[in-house]
């Protein structure tokens, strides 16, 4: 029998703030072990928490974008267990009243929008980390780094409205690119600045009871969201079709092996006992904070793609790819002002993208090396005749690798086009007779073989030559033989 | 003044005469040391940590202030970072912060010096500073007896004249009662007005810092020095703290209420004569009295103790030999670790309060007890506006009894909770209690009666403690004789 699988995600957010949600230690990525660090983090006997109102401001802004109600008071509460990269022994979080509640994430699915419904946004500290086992003389022993410890994490659950490993993937894709769009995180899920709990029941098609859920940890990649959960549906399927019952459990995935193992059954699930932090006021966002919060938000990332489709004409796989960054759509609409824009999506997304991924260079990097300008410029050049596709793909090469101005690479003879036929003719001969059995399949009526003398032209012009006055060329010379 | 008779004096005297260079901070700090520290410190066991080199580079750099070069005991659960601080557990054996308290920094700007850490009931779980893993302190008024809690430390170093200053910690009456018992004026602030940061969290909600001292006067000085709000810690309020600069200007106008109902039964007779003096010579000073009945909840003990272990529950959780501390040898794991670490650096007490708190908080009893408590809370925290709609303060015993015998409590957990029950409310409500000491009872013992105000009534509070400052022999104390106090005497 098929199942039908009812998922809900879990997504915790690291905030890139300059410092933690309660101490003034700055987040940062990859420095040296337990340097980021002071009594506050470190959970020293006597150190409060104060709360870091960007981190707030980040929360906000990402839940005005998804429609959440924003509480103007709301509460932080402690969550208590024991684990030794957790350095109070319990985390501050939110609980019974939380920052966000509601809203939806809108997700584009074979080119239907889908909004899938969220159950709440909190803000918390993240852990440190935990790195064991390790050996010292014949002792076991583990190692913590806190400076992790206390970055601003945002908790956001969805309701449990996801039916395949698909659509969490395409969740999670587009609420990374929200997350980066509003400059809030940059959800790199290897740096676990975006990680991923899935909670998973099945359930026979037409019942609208909810299964038993396990919950899947240790997410950490957008492929492995969606391997672990079809493998975790998988387990479940052949579990229920064997006569089995579904075990309420926390699972961990091993993306290596593609293989679940349990963490830890129900009858050790946590008590948090949860209670309000004392130690912190009520967190209040005031009105004019959140109208201020709401008139910062750009256009969010849905919108945009929207409009690119209804403002440029693009297909909407064009929209897709040139929001998957803000920066990128930024730099689409100011090249589409000169060039005509379907033009301008294809260099963009062909060689724009090319050359960014080629050199490890985000939209920004890009921009400082070739400047809207400067792009529309060269693909101007190639749209008004004066330059071939294939010459303005060299001298941007060119230009990017010298570090030059494309004007200047534009002006070196190399770059220059061939378009006369006394000059051209020559070459247009020379390749007729070193090809004659292109040629003869030409004249016994395969006109397409035009297609590769023409190409054999071009090589020998190092490109310069205009292929249309080439093929033209070529025919009348082909004519001229019968 | 000078190094043999410094130790008499207030703390506004000796820094007056250190500013002024008549004397030394050096002997300032050194003179209770040596005089009444020799003949007191062995039996009575009032400091858990202390070190004269600290204490001289301490000396050695005083700031011109307020307090210049005066010494201060503080308890060992506020952070210094000269002296380990190990709230009187094992657990904290050998610590030292990398960090000053928040009032601790205050105190060096204002030119005070850290004498040494005051003893205490461990982490503050206590009410006679005999549940200090390093060993009870006595009342210097009576050796057999104790010196209350749980900054008994604090409390019995200012009465034998150690310090003329000491700061404790107050989260049900830590610093009240052991200021009743030992005779000396001890202040609850309102809380939020003096920063926790850098104090050792047992009740966060409850908890705060407090002030003895032998004098009014110096209470009022250290209130200056200490209140106002802290970046460090949230719970701190806005603006600036009530001026108590008129601590002296007496008490004419005030009404004060009479609830005499709270001490008609269970109520020591001692304690009794001393409250009906106080209300008496309030009256003399130009004061009115207002009677009326007062039943500040039924059930704030019961209210008071669940809040209390819940949060210390999960306070007391970043105790568990990962990361500072005591740690057992044995632990094969880390779940061993942290049972065996827990089990042998906890004593029974504070263990006791973790478990209640623990199962205050737990799925199934969250609504039935923390929740409840909370909602209780709120109740006792109105009556206590309502009684102050009709008078300034309130006067009401300190504690049922004067100081009791060591070991009278230690075997009935309930009995020793309940000494607290005119304490906590104030701590509940989070309004300021001030304990003034009222003179000897015929046994010897001090005597004391407790003000409770509304939130920042701080200068109401002095203004009628400076009005109660009594001799040993129960006359009003003058000003200019400010050396005068009834001090102990070792028998």
């Amino acid at each position: 029998m098929a199942y039908e699988a009812v998922i809900g995600l879990e997504c915790h957010i690291q905030l890139a703030t300059r410092t933690k949600m309660f101490c003034e230690c700055p987040v940062e990525f990859g420095a040296a072990p337990n340097t980021n660090v002071c009594p506050v983090c470190l959970g020293l006997p006597g150190a409060l928490p104060v709360t870091n109102r960007a981190a707030i401001d980040a929360a906000l802004r990402l839940g005005l974008a998804l429609g959440c109600d924003v509480r103007a008071e709301s509460v932080f509460a402690r969550k208590n267990y024991f684990y030794p990269d957790m350095p109070k022994n319990y985390q501050i979080s939110q609980y019974d009243r939380p920052l966000c509640e509601g809203g939806t994430l809108p997700v584009v699915m074979a080119g239907e929008e889908r909004r899938f419904a969220l159950t709440r946004i909190h803000a918390e500290e993240d852990t440190g980390k935990s790195f064991h086992p390790e050996r010292l003389g014949d002792r076991k022993i583990s190692r913590v780094d806190f400076n992790r410890a206390g970055v601003p994490l945002l908790e956001l659950v969805t309701e449990p409205v996801l039916r395949e490993a698909s659509e969490c993937a395409a969740f999670l894709t587009a609420l990374r690119r929200l997350v980066r769009w509003l400059g809030i995180s940059d959800a790199d899920m290897e740096k676990g600045q975006l990680r991923c709990d899935a909670n998973v029941s099945i359930r026979p098609p037409g019942q609208t009871t909810l299964g038993t859920k396990t919950e899947i940890k240790n997410l950490n990649s957008i492929k492995g969201v969606e391997k672990g959960i079809v493998a975790e549906i998988a387990r479940q399927t052949a579990v229920l079709e064997s006569g089995g019952r579904i075990e309420q459990a926390t699972l961990l995935y091993d993306a290596d092996h593609d293989k679940l193992a349990i963490m830890r059954s129900k009858e050790f699930a946590h008590d948090y006992r949860y209670f309000p932090e004392p130690d912190l006021p009520t967190l209040v966002t005031s009105d004019a904070w959140r109208a201020d919060a709401r008139v910062r938000l750009p256009e969010l990332p849905w919108v945009r793609e929207e409009r690119l489709i209804a403002d440029y004409a693009l297909p909407p796989y064009d929209a897709a790819v040139l929001t998957e960054e803000r920066d990128l759509s930024d730099y689409f609409e100011e090249l589409a002002r000169g060039v005509p824009p379907k033009t301008a999506s294809n260099w963009l997304m062909t060689e724009g993208l090319r050359h960014m991924k080629e050199n490890g260079w985000d939209v920004e990097g890009w921009r400082l090396r070739m400047p809207v300008g400067a792009f529309a410029t060269l693909v101007q050049k190639v749209e008004a005749g004066e330059l071939t596709g294939t010459l303005a793909k060299q001298a941007l090469a060119t230009a990017l690798q010298e570090g030059a101005a494309i004007d200047a690479v534009l002006a070196r003879p190399e770059f220059q086009v061939r378009s006369s036929s006394d000059d051209l003719l020559p070459l247009v001969r020379a390749v007729v007779a070193e090809h004659p059995g292109p040629v003869s399949q030409y004249r016994s009526g395969k006109l397409q073989t035009i297609g590769f003398l023409v190409g054999q032209v071009m090589k020998m012009s190092n490109g310069q030559a205009v292929p249309q006055t080439v093929k033209q060329l070529l025919e009348s010379e082909l004519a001229r033989l019968e | 003044m000078n190094r043999a008779d410094a130790w008499r004096h207030s703390a506004r005297a000796t820094a007056a005469a250190v500013r002024d260079g008549a004397l030394r901070a050096a002997d300032a700090v050194e003179s209770g040391w040596e005089g009444p520290g020799r003949t007191w410190e062995d039996s009575v066991h009032a400091m858990v940590h202390a070190d004269p080199a600290a204490r001289s580079a301490g000396a050695a750099s005083v700031a011109a202030g307020p307090l210049a070069g005066v010494p201060v005991v503080v308890k060992d659960n506020l952070c210094t970072t000269e002296y380990p601080t190990t709230c009187g557990s094992k657990i904290l054996a050998g610590y030292r912060p990398p960090y000053d308290a928040t009032v601790i920094r205050r105190l060096r700007a204002a030119g005070a010096v850290v004498t040494g850490k005051g003893n205490m009931d461990e982490f503050a779980m206590g009410s006679s500073t005999e549940y200090s893993a390093y060993g009870p302190t006595r009342n210097p008024y009576d050796l057999a007896r104790v010196p209350g809690g749980s900054s008994g430390g604090p409390a019995a170093a200012v009465a034998y004249g150690l310090a003329p200053i000491g700061l404790g910690s107050d989260t049900g009456g830590s610093v009240r009662q052991p200021a009743a018992f030992c005779g000396v004026f001890g202040l609850k602030p309102t809380y939020g007005r003096l920063s926790r940061y850098g104090l050792v969290a047992f009740g966060s909600s409850l908890d705060q810092v407090g002030i003895f001292a032998r004098h009014a006067g110096d209470v009022a000085l250290t209130y200056e020095v200490l209140a106002g709000s802290d970046p460090c810690d949230a719970t701190t309020r806005p603006g600036a703290a009530p001026d108590v600069s008129g601590w002296d200007s007496g008490v004419r106008g005030l009404r004060f209420g009479w609830p005499a109902n709270l001490w008609a039964k269970s109520v020591d007779r001692d304690v009794i004569d001393g409250l009906e003096e106080a209300a008496a010579a309030l009256e003399r000073a130009g004061a009115e009295r207002v009677p009326f009945d007062f039943l500040p909840g039924e059930y704030a003990v019961a209210t008071y103790y669940l809040v209390a272990t819940a949060e210390a529950s999960s306070n007391l959780a970043r105790f568990d030999g990962v990361r500072y501390g005591f740690r057992h040898p044995d632990g094969d794991d880390v779940r061993q670790l942290y049972v065996k670490t827990r089990s042998a650096g906890f004593g029974p007490e504070v263990q006791r309060r973790i478990l209640l708190g623990t199962y205050a908080l737990s799925a199934g009893y969250y609504d039935a007890y923390y929740l409840k408590a909370q909602r209780a809370r709120t109740r006792i925290r109105r009556e206590y506006q309502d009684a102050f709609a009709r008078c300034d303060f309130m006067l009401l015993p300190a504690a049922p009894t004067l100081a009791f015998r060591i070991g009278e409590k230690t075997e009935d957990p309930l009995a020793m909770y309940l000494s607290d029950i005119f304490t906590i409310g104030a701590n509940l409500a989070g309004i300021p209690g001030l304990t003034v000491p009222v003179g000897l009872a015929p046994s010897g013992l001090p005597r004391a009666v407790q003000l409770l105000g509304p939130e920042d009534s701080e200068p109401a509070l002095l203004r009628a403690g400076r009005a109660l400052e009594v001799r040993g022999d129960g006359a009003r104390l003058a000003r200019t004789h400010e050396t005068e106090f009834p001090w102990p005497t070792k028998r």
